[in-house]
């Protein structure tokens, strides 16, 4: 296997006493989206920023393309950062903002390959017909779409994404998503994609990486991030429907909440407390013993979500259309052992 | 009853913008009612007028059986909330949530009453003698809204008060405001450009686009049964497929070609003017992504362009002459990017639009 394309090792940035990024270790491939999903606050842009050599980590190392990074200024690593609010001239046109980055007097690229980079850069955004106008006059979507243009135009080894969708409306957000996933794809592009939105993480990208108070807490492929969480903390940057998280003690071999619910058998061998995890969508509402009502009905599109008191916890069952559920309707709630995730108490 | 009424509502600004173009809707007391669009549809101004915070161009509020098109918000009864942050930090949690009723000048008794309540509802007990900056940022926000809530006004207004939260916080608040608002049953109106808060947290969705009023039906109806194109592609995470064609006999034929996907027999039983629409024009069909299957003896012949995990579900996107389908699956796909496939749509899911109109026809 080839050395990855960047490679992060071991890298701890403090700002004063208060620690940002404490040793993390990420890798992106040739060609692969890594969504890095935290909370705000959890150091992704910090971690960002060091990639980029605005900032200088305290420890570690950072490799680029096999080669050591953290000499390099940031305008010789070949990796383009796009914000949040990208800032781009308002009074310029789209045009003058997507040449801006080639116009560097070091690039010296003659004027036909500019202007041949901008109309590819706009085909692939289907920013053309924008071309001739100022900034200032586009939408938000319209911006985002110039602020990534700007980046794709340089064709950097890397990708840096610090939220780019999250001041957007939902339903553009939920466009240019899918729109950058077959970016991506298309310019073959290495992406890492900082994110507090799980969907977006899951749906974009090839590995998720969930980082909260500057740590890595767990690294995969979606899949096996969404369906095997490592701890309470990465289940709750799942989004919603929310894992259930309960805690329980072992009774008569069973996991047993704090309000007597028998939840799942203990297996032999278990410690006397542990915390389960139960996604919305294994939770039946059928077939338990421990009765209760629904407290509200809440509609997701495909599908509908009931919450209600069970287990000592305000629980979320994930449930087809076709069940009859209303505020006030007894269900009783059930897990197959097979779906239940253990840690450890906590 | 009608508890809040809009009639002609109408604002014009002094540039000429028509941001709000004469709507109607009739609001029962109790009822949460979300008005959901696009930035610029006219969903903020709307609220600002029945607030009292704009004055209509033209047109009429009526609350509780009053004409209060032309009082003060102060004389409304009516509470605004925005977001739900900046708690008092040198009050505890107890008298953070009872200022707003301190300030509206209740007795102790009843403040005591009402903090106990609404912190019960919203697993706050064991933090009420706490100061905000001993909470987590979680605490704080439940503490927000708890405070943002307390009071029962004849009318809560909310102008996206989740906005600035991420994802995760999101999704908690928006449910934890259905369990206040259930519980309390004061009339709301809760603006937002996300389907899914709409859809979760709504009694009714009042869609908006350009000022008008485009749909306004419950969140089962609205995601079910769009009333135009429009509506279709915006509600719905992500929206209805669309495919262009037309309808011969008992089958739609997609224009970029492919075989005749055949339409239940309640899908054609319409209206003569709407047959003659259907004989004649060119239609749009719809289908939700999880009506789209993939099904190796279905119709449509397609490449599989993108995979991705959505949480419980799978989205497969395919792309074929016809344009672009997404399905949405729970089950693993067995089928590879670029990869060969069929789709077949469940009879149920299928509606037609006029395509000129955008306006559903079945």
């Amino acid at each position: 296997m080839s050395a990855p394309l960047l490679a992060v090792r071991g890298l701890s940035k403090r700002f004063g006493r208060a620690p940002a990024l404490e040793s993390v270790d990420l890798e992106v491939g040739e060609g692969q989206v890594v969504a890095l999903l935290g909370p705000t606050g959890a150091g992704k842009t910090t971690l960002l920023r060091c990639i980029a050599g605005l900032e200088q980590p305290d420890q570690g190392t950072l490799t680029l393309g096999g080669r050591d990074a953290l000499a390099l200024p940031p305008a010789e690593r070949d990796v383009a950062l796009v914000f949040q609010n990208f800032s781009l001239y308002p009074s310029k046109t789209v045009r003058a903002n997507l040449e801006f980055p080639l116009r560097a007097p070091a690039r010296r690229m003659p004027a036909a390959e500019i202007a041949e980079r901008v109309t590819w850069a706009a085909r692939m955004l289907r920013i053309e017909a924008l071309l001739e106008r100022p900034a200032r006059r586009l939408s938000g979507g319209e911006m985002q779409r110039v602020a990534i243009g700007r980046a794709i135009v340089r064709r950097p080894k890397l990708f840096l994404m610090d939220e780019p969708l999250t001041n957007l409306d939902a339903k553009l957000r939920e466009q240019l998503r899918f729109e950058l996933r077959e970016l991506a794809r298309e310019l073959h592009a290495p992406v890492l994609w900082a994110t507090h939105d799980a969907l977006e993480a899951l749906a974009m990208a090839d590995r998720v990486v969930a980082l909260d108070r500057g740590r890595v807490l767990q690294s995969g492929v979606p899949a096996d991030v969404y369906a095997r969480p490592a701890s309470p903390a990465v289940a709750r940057l799942l989004g919603w429907p929310p894992v259930n998280v309960i805690p329980v003690r072992k009774m008569d071999g069973h996991w047993t909440a704090a309000d007597g619910t028998r939840v799942a058998p203990a297996p032999a061998g278990s410690p006397d407390a542990a915390t389960l995890g139960i996604r919305a969508e294994n939770l039946t509402l059928a077939g338990g013993h421990a009765p209760t009502e629904v407290e509200v009905v809440e509609l997701t599109g495909p599908a509908q979500v009931a919450v209600l008191h069970w287990a000592g916890i305000r629980a979320h069952a994930l449930a087809p259309r076709t069940l009859e559920l209303r505020p006030g309707t007894r269900v009783a709630p059930r897990v197959s052992p097979e779906h239940v995730i253990t840690w450890p108490a906590g | 009853m009608t508890f809040l009424g809009l009639q002609r509502l109408e604002k014009r600004w002094p540039d000429g913008t028509h941001a709000v173009r004469g709507i109607d809707l009739d609001i029962a007391e109790g009822e949460l009612v979300v008005l959901l669009g696009p930035s610029g549809c006219g969903k903020t101004t709307t609220l600002r007028m029945v607030a009292g915070l704009e004055l209509p161009s033209a047109g009429r509020v009526r609350l509780g059986g009053e004409d209060v098109t032309d009082r003060p918000p102060s004389q409304r009864d009516v509470g605004f909330v925005f977001q739900f942050y900046a708690l008092y930090p040198h009050m505890t949690v107890a008298e953070n949530i009872a200022f707003p009723l301190e300030c509206a000048g209740l007795p102790r008794r009843e403040r005591d009453a009402a903090v106990l309540r609404v912190a019960e509802r919203l697993d706050l007990l064991p933090l009420l003698g706490r100061r905000p900056r001993a909470l987590s940022g979680g605490d704080q926000q439940r503490v927000g809204l708890a405070r943002a809530m307390v009071r029962k006004p004849r009318l809560w207004l909310m102008d996206e008060p989740l906005g600035s939260l991420d994802a995760a916080r999101r999704a908690e608040m928006c449910g934890l405001i259905r369990v206040q608002q259930l519980a309390d049953r004061v009339t709301t109106i809760y603006v937002t450009h996300d389907q899914e808060e709409a859809m979760r947290l709504a009694d009714r969705i009042v869609v908006m686009s350009q000022g008008e009023i485009v749909q306004a039906a419950s969140p089962k109806d609205v995601y079910d049964r769009p009333a135009s194109l429009f509506v279709a592609r915006f509600v719905g995470s992500p929206g209805m497929n669309l495919i262009e064609g037309r309808v011969s006999a008992s089958d739609f034929h997609p224009a970029g070609g492919g075989a005749a996907i055949p339409l239940p027999h309640e899908l054609l039983a319409l209206p003569r003017d709407m047959r003659a629409l259907l004989r004649d024009g060119p239609v749009v069909l719809g289908a939700r992504p999880e009506h789209v299957r993939l099904d190796p003896s279905g119709p449509l012949r397609g490449r599989i362009l993108l995979e991705a995990d959505a949480g419980p579900w799978r989205h497969v996107h395919v792309e074929g002459p016809w344009g672009r389908v997404l399905a949405l699956t729970t089950a693993k796909v067995g089928a590879w990017v670029d990869e060969e496939v069929r789709l077949a749509f469940d009879p149920a899911g299928i509606r037609l639009f006029e395509p000129t109109s955008g306006r559903s026809l079945a």
